[in-house]
């Protein structure tokens, strides 16, 4: 429950404060957030399962986040920066919808 | 799906507890959220322009460019254009040039009367003998001499004038000659504008038209003048076949 309220907090929030997004990050919020929900996705559909973990969570929440910030980052170094958050999107588009599976069968038996 | 009830379901994952961890999940979903609203707003915004890269801002900027020269080469020709309409001088000048290349067309094509120096050629038939082709010899013979109108008059009964262009045809007729359609009885008076020198030597060469006139029994006088006048019109036939050329 608290988490649920937390996630509509923050979405109030950034409504509600607009802030604006510093340029040097602009490229990686987005993908950040993509990442973010993965690492949600998954925790929700390890909840289901009963092997959730508040630590694994918190750890692969961060972890997330960095490595596909740091993938971003060293394709923009690279000069293939478009390329590859388009990648890191779809891996995780990928996740997320299996994740989305895999919590569908778990409520719904189909 | 596994065998045993699950130790947690849904309802689970939601019931409040309260240890540093659950604060910490709590921190970071907050954070998502807050920054999926952030993302959420300013790409709307920015219309993507602001997370654009820089290769993308660069192509866009490039399209911008081409499109920027294209409307200022519309605007440049657009701007000729209409100063050429707006400046009445020029239409004026158009105007006039085609008033006087009219003029001229006009006289060539018998459509406006023209005067100028030239010669009177009288040719006088009493018996009838100067045919179609002696007048139509004649008519030869002072287009070559630079003539650039004539009209021919027959002075005889029922006495009427033709102005002679491109397309005048001559026919013999019983007692005259039919040009265009129009019968003419001797004599016969050629008004023609021109160097009245060039046209009357023209004329009097031997073997010539006098000559000629002669021999069939007519006399043929030559008179020249500086101030003549053509004032036989012909009206102006549209054309029904041919149009004029684009480009011309």
């Amino acid at each position: 429950m608290i988490p649920a309220l937390a996630l509509v907090l923050g979405v109030v929030l950034g409504l509600v404060l607009e802030p604006t997004v510093p340029a040097p990050l602009q490229p990686y919020l987005p993908i950040a957030v993509v990442a973010a929900l993965d690492a949600v996705f998954g925790a929700v559909r390890a909840q289901l399962d009963g092997i959730f973990d508040d630590r694994v969570f918190v750890v692969s929440f961060i972890s997330n986040v960095l490595v596909a910030g740091l993938v971003v980052f060293l394709g923009d170094q690279l000069g293939v920066g478009g390329q590859l958050s388009t990648g890191v999107v779809v891996v995780l588009g990928i996740r997320i919808f299996s994740n989305a599976a895999a919590i569908r069968r778990h409520l719904f038996r189909a | 799906m596994s065998p045993g009830a699950p130790r947690r379901t849904l309802p689970g994952l939601l019931r409040p507890r309260l240890r540093r961890v659950d604060l910490l999940v709590a921190l970071l979903l907050a954070a998502l959220g807050f920054g999926a609203a952030v993302q959420v707003r300013s790409t709307h915004q920015l219309s993507a322009l602001g997370a654009s890269r820089p290769e993308d801002l660069v192509r866009i900027l490039d399209d911008l460019s081409g499109r920027d020269a294209r409307l200022r080469a519309e605007v440049e020709q657009l701007t000729a254009a209409r100063q050429r309409l707006a400046d009445g001088d020029d239409e004026d000048a158009a105007l006039q040039e085609a008033r006087r290349r009219g003029q001229v067309l006009g006289v060539l094509a018998g459509t406006v009367p023209a005067t100028g120096p030239g010669v009177l050629l009288q040719v006088e038939d009493p018996t009838r003998a100067v045919r179609a082709e002696v007048l139509l010899d004649a008519l030869e013979e002072l287009r070559a001499a630079g003539a650039e109108a004539v009209q021919l008059e027959g002075r005889g009964p029922g006495g009427a004038v033709v102005r002679v262009v491109a397309s005048t045809w001559l026919l013999d007729e019983d007692d005259g000659v039919l040009v265009d359609g129009v019968l003419l009885r001797p004599p016969y008076a050629f008004t023609t504008l021109g160097d009245p020198g060039t046209l009357a030597s023209a004329l009097a060469i031997p073997g010539g038209v006098v000559d000629t006139v002669a021999r069939v029994g007519g006399t043929a006088t030559v008179r020249s003048s500086d101030a003549l006048r053509v004032g036989a019109l012909r009206p102006l036939d549209r054309p029904r076949y041919a149009r004029p050329a684009p480009g011309g």
